[in-house]
């Protein structure tokens, strides 16, 4: 189990790492934390000529807020995010779903942008990502560009990224104080790959639900918005059963489901629904609980 | 054993302490260069593909899976494995509460775990037994079946907190 031969480079600047890309591509790979390229490469399922190191570029793994935003450099590892304050404040729901991504030492490695670039169907920060309505910007020696995070999952291990462009942050645009956000999953084993994730975020007017945001991870082969569902609950009282049900429903006609022998798309269906139905509980008894603030 | 045209990198990091200057082939894991070229064999390989945790060793004051992590990324860096002379405290306090518990039998995963533990601890220094089982959750046992280990990490807290 060790990996086939290649060539390392590790360029210090952004602009060094867009040329290695530019020449070398589709035959390269960027190694960031390497918590999935790693063991890719020592199975031999990947075989990239070159690895660009991207772990020694200054800054791209800030976190800090501009304009508002809160931007996440790719190289910010796991274990960075899952701690910092300006996460907590402004994107708790990231703080959520890293807590369900692997175990610790995983964490202290891992990195935001390769979680994003690779789209593991099962991985839970892309599901964060699409659920937040955040930004996504590469760029290249041609060009930088922005892509909204739903247009950035475009299937099954497949991005928006071409060949030559670079992950360079993330941009979460700030939500009002009537935001409320959850994450749960159902997995085997805390840390392993969830069978389905639910990233939830919904915008409350007096016990109203005014606006949601429904993504799964592990249900489809890329996380999206569930329209459909999302349009149950809106206008909603919180504790209305009735709508639950129905977004409910309406998820089981809209998800498009993966189906593997001991996870087939009929169950990923029901785990789907039971997560959603429980988020919108929890959420009406939180509110109960906490009055009006 | 390389071959000629291996192609290779020049690294210099301290290993427990000790400046070490070298040229590693680009494609050793940190785990494998640790052990086979630097001699220290108190970590170990388990699975080659970031499961099982025997591997874990110290970077930057970071656990991390030495399979998953190149040698050449260490060039720069500080790594510790079990074998540091520096040993924490709290290192200490494990090694002597695993002992007294039992907490290993083969011994094969025992390194990777305590230095796990000895992470959770330096952080969190009254963890609850869930707290300890989450912290630990990426590391395999088939030896133990979790519950000394538990034990074990649980003691090793209350005597650094002096109970």
């Amino acid at each position: 189990m060790k990996p086939a031969r290649f060539e390392y480079v590790r360029p210090e600047t952004v602009p060094a790492a867009l040329e290695l890309l530019a020449s070398h591509g589709s035959d390269a790979a960027i190694l960031a934390g390497g918590q999935s390229l790693v063991p890719m490469l020592n199975f031999r399922i990947a075989r990239p000529h070159m690895l660009i190191d991207v772990n020694r570029i200054g800054g791209l793994d800030r976190i800090e807020v501009q304009d508002g935003a809160l931007i996440i450099g790719a190289s910010a590892r796991h274990s960075e995010v899952l701690r910092s304050q300006l996460v907590h404040s402004h994107a708790p729901l990231l703080r959520e779903g890293l807590k369900h991504v692997a175990h610790a030492a995983i964490r202290n490695r891992g990195t935001l942008g390769g979680s994003l670039a690779l789209a593991d169907p099962a991985a839970e920060l892309p599901a964060c990502i699409v659920c937040l309505d955040a930004e996504i910007t590469l760029a290249s020696r041609r060009a930088e560009r922005a892509v909204a995070a739903e247009n950035f999952f475009t299937g099954l291990y497949t991005t928006a990224c071409a060949a030559d462009e670079l992950l360079l942050h993330v941009r979460i645009r700030p939500f009002d104080p009537q935001w409320r956000f959850s994450f749960s999953e159902v997995a085997r084993r805390h840390g392993d790959f969830a069978l389905a994730g639910l990233a939830f975020a919904v915008r409350l007017a007096r016990e109203r639900i005014d606006d949601c945001r429904i993504a799964f991870c592990g249900v489809e082969v890329a996380p999206r918005r569930l329209r459909k569902a999302e349009y149950s609950l809106n206008g909603a009282e919180v504790n209305n059963g009735a709508s639950r049900v129905a977004a409910c429903g309406a998820l089981a006609e809209e998800l498009e489901p993966m189906s593997s022998g001991d996870c087939p798309a009929e169950y990923r269906i029901r785990i789907a629904s039971a997560l959603l139905n429980d988020a919108v509980e929890r959420l009406a008894r939180e509110e109960s609980f906490h009055g009006d603030d | 054993m390389e071959t000629i045209d291996e192609p290779t990198f020049e690294i210099a990091c301290t290993v427990n302490g000790t400046a070490v200057r070298t040229r590693v082939p680009v494609r050793r894991s940190l785990v494998d260069w640790l052990r086979h070229d630097v001699g220290l064999t108190g970590s170990h390989i388990g699975c080659e593909h970031g499961v099982c945790g025997a591997c874990h060793v110290v970077v930057d004051g970071r656990v991390v899976r030495g399979c998953l992590m190149l040698a050449v990324q260490a060039d720069g860096q500080s790594i510790e494995t079990i074998e540091s002379p520096s040993a924490s405290a709290r290192i200490q306090a494990l090694q002597q509460t695993f002992f007294e518990r039992a907490a290993l039998q083969c011994g094969y995963c025992t390194p990777g775990i305590i230095l796990q533990a000895a992470e959770l601890l330096a952080e969190t220094q009254m963890p609850t037994r869930e707290q300890i089982r989450e912290a630990l959750s990426g590391s395999y046992c088939r030896c133990t079946g979790y519950q000394a280990i538990i034990d074990a990490v649980d003691a090793a807290a209350a005597r650094l907190r002096g109970e």
